[in-house]
């Protein structure tokens, strides 16, 4: 056990000192996949050749050569990044075995850095989802209760961190996707400020939203990861060209710090907590309180306009989505029908074939957004209410260094519970979907269990764009606030499956 | 309400490329009328003197010096296309035959 229960940052340690080989590391977490993902089925595909690049970077290890932080230590990736020689689908029939000419450069930066891919992670398909029920390969189970959802998009990297599959993870967030997964798992997840993280090679959903970021167990590796990853790339035309403090710095600095005093931390009114679950509220202000004891100045600010985030958040999202779907026209890859025809009617039965239900209900419901006559009711509101929505935290981050809110209304919900009610879905991203209309930098952490059904609850913090060390420093303070109150972690209180 | 129709959504389907079935545009209908009539609120606060935003972060175009630089080879481009001659990717028919 003792290998894959270790965070990312200590079993580094133990591959630097040589006390650990990274072949070893691997071969761990290979074990433990094949023991326990037959249940909680967070992995579509297990790389082959782990162990051959496991043995590698021992061998530059063993030759003295300069490795990385993370050298040797095994990384899960979403299916929704582009992976040579492992199949990407981002979830969907109509992606089925296919396999990237090139890597995403999120993942490029990895192998360079000698992480080692594990495989690739469940996820709603095409990224649309909050439970991995939209998958077309099956839904992945939460290892904390298998009939709860693990949340989503990306709950198969959030379960393989819970299930200790895998000690990192790759996400994207587009409207919560790695913040809210985290939440319901018990695990760390950061959606970086817009442009922070290339996304080359991550099949595009929204492109004005998507970002992709760490997924992890504790504040520190979700540093070290998001350092790695975090560069300038070309071929990305949004990426920043920004010179990044070290993420890991910032979390040792706040691990460290004896006192929040001197930080404003702002809650905002409109996200605590109307309706939601009261042991979700309850932690939530129980954090304050830790925070507060901690010498930080606790501020109530107002954003008037987020209760209109999640309507224009489904006006863009399925507009752009219907934009960048249009690209699987069963041509140059993914499936194609075996229909006679033209090439518009086989393009239009690989569609109705190789999508999902949701996939089909979003494309069509961005095609009606963006038609004639309907363009500026929907589509062009919507980007007005991204300004209002702007504006909100602009004022916000005047009063306060940081705002926090709960991560998600509730904790896990069960299969089947939303799954027939695209709106009730939707309202479940309520509390994530600002930070990716405005590019901000969010981050979720747990906070604890709900007393009333014992799951894991989680805390976001959100700082202004381009201050994602701000994140760090507080997420990391705080982690160690409530690892000493409860004499250890809460991921270590996930059942052994 | 929303002036979600069969009609409406068989013609969205049609310009998105999805064949949809009789049984899916009627399951689509409903839906899609009750997520509009969500998401027009968007309209509430959206007045003329707001500006839209279209990008979180504003960048102004990126340009690169056009020069050639490393790109996928031939096999590389077609290796995951359902048809392919060796040099092209292959399709049915453009145009249909009474054309």
């Amino acid at each position: 056990m003792s290998l894959i229960t270790l965070s990312a940052a200590d079993l580094a340690a133990k591959l630097q000192s040589g006390e650990v080989s990274s072949v070893e590391a691997t071969q761990a977490h290979l074990d433990r996949i094949a023991a326990v993902d037959g249940d909680v089925h967070a992995f579509l595909h297990v790389n082959s050749a782990a162990l051959e690049a496991a043995a590698t970077v021992d061998a530059q290890r063993a030759a003295g050569e300069k490795l990385g932080p993370l050298a040797g230590v095994p990384i899960a990736i979403k299916d929704v990044l582009c992976t040579i020689g492992m199949p990407s689908t981002a979830g969907s029939k109509i992606l089925e075995g296919w396999i990237p000419p090139y890597d995403a450069t999120p993942v490029a930066l990895l192998r360079a850095a000698g992480l080692i891919p594990l495989g690739k992670t469940n996820m709603d398909e095409f990224a649309m989802g909050s439970s991995t029920e939209h998958s077309a390969y099956g839904p992945t189970r939460n290892p904390w209760d298998f009939d709860r959802i693990p949340g989503g998009s990306g709950g198969g990297s959030a379960a393989a961190l819970a299930a200790f599959e895998a000690p990192l993870a790759l996400g994207s967030d587009t409207g919560g996707s790695i913040r809210q997964p985290g939440a319901v798992t018990g695990t760390v997840g950061v959606k970086p400020t817009y442009g922070g993280v290339s996304r080359y090679g991550a099949i595009a959903l929204a492109s004005s939203l998507d970002q992709v970021g760490p997924v992890t167990r504790t504040v520190l590796d979700a540093g070290l990861l998001h350092d790695v990853i975090g560069k300038y790339d070309p071929r990305d035309s949004t990426s920043l060209k920004d010179a990044w403090p070290s993420f890991a710095d910032a979390a040792r600095e706040g691990a460290r710090a004896e006192s929040l005093k001197g930080l404003r931390i702002g809650v905002v009114k409109e996200l605590d907590s109307p309706g939601f679950q009261p042991g979700v509220t309850q932690r939530f202000h129980e954090a304050i309180e830790l925070l507060t004891s901690a010498g930080a100045e606790i501020v109530e600010v107002s954003a008037p306009h987020f209760e209109y985030a999640v309507a224009a958040y489904y006006v863009i999202l399925p507009a752009e989505a219907s934009s960048n779907l249009a690209k699987f026209d069963s041509v140059r890859f993914g499936m194609r029908a075996k229909v006679s025809g033209t090439v518009e009617d086989v393009m239009a039965a690989t569609r109705e074939a190789g999508f999902g239900p949701e996939v089909k209900r979003r494309i069509i419901l961005g095609t009606y957004a963006l038609s004639a006559g309907y363009y500026d009711a929907y589509y062009g509101s919507a980007q007005k209410v991204r300004t209002l929505i702007q504006r909100d935290f602009a004022s916000a981050f005047e009063k306060a260094d940081v705002l926090i809110s709960p991560s998600a209304p509730t904790t896990a919900f069960k299969f089947g519970e939303k799954i027939d009610d695209p709106l009730a879905m939707y309202l479940n991203d309520v509390t994530t979907i600002p930070a990716n209309l405005a590019g901000v930098p969010g981050m979720s952490l747990p906070i604890g269990l709900a007393p009333e059904d014992g799951l894991p609850v989680g805390f976001q913090i959100m700082a202004p764009a381009r201050e994602d060390a701000r994140l760090y420093a507080l997420g990391a303070t705080l982690e160690r606030l409530l690892e000493e109150k409860w004499g250890r972690t809460l991921i270590s209180q996930a059942p052994a499956l | 309400m929303s002036e979600i129709t069969t009609d409406v959504v068989s013609h969205l389907a049609n310009l998105a490329r999805i064949a949809l079935t009789p049984e899916e545009i009627e399951k689509l209908t409903g839906e899609l009328g009750a997520i509009v009539d969500s998401v027009a609120k968007v309209s509430e606060v959206a007045t003329p003197d707001v500006p839209a935003t279209s990008h979180p972060i504003p960048l102004v175009n990126i340009f690169r010096p056009d020069v050639p630089g490393k790109t996928l080879t031939t096999e590389e481009a077609l290796a995951g296309a359902p048809e392919h001659d060796g040099s092209r990717f292959k399709v049915s028919a453009i145009l249909g035959e009474e054309q």
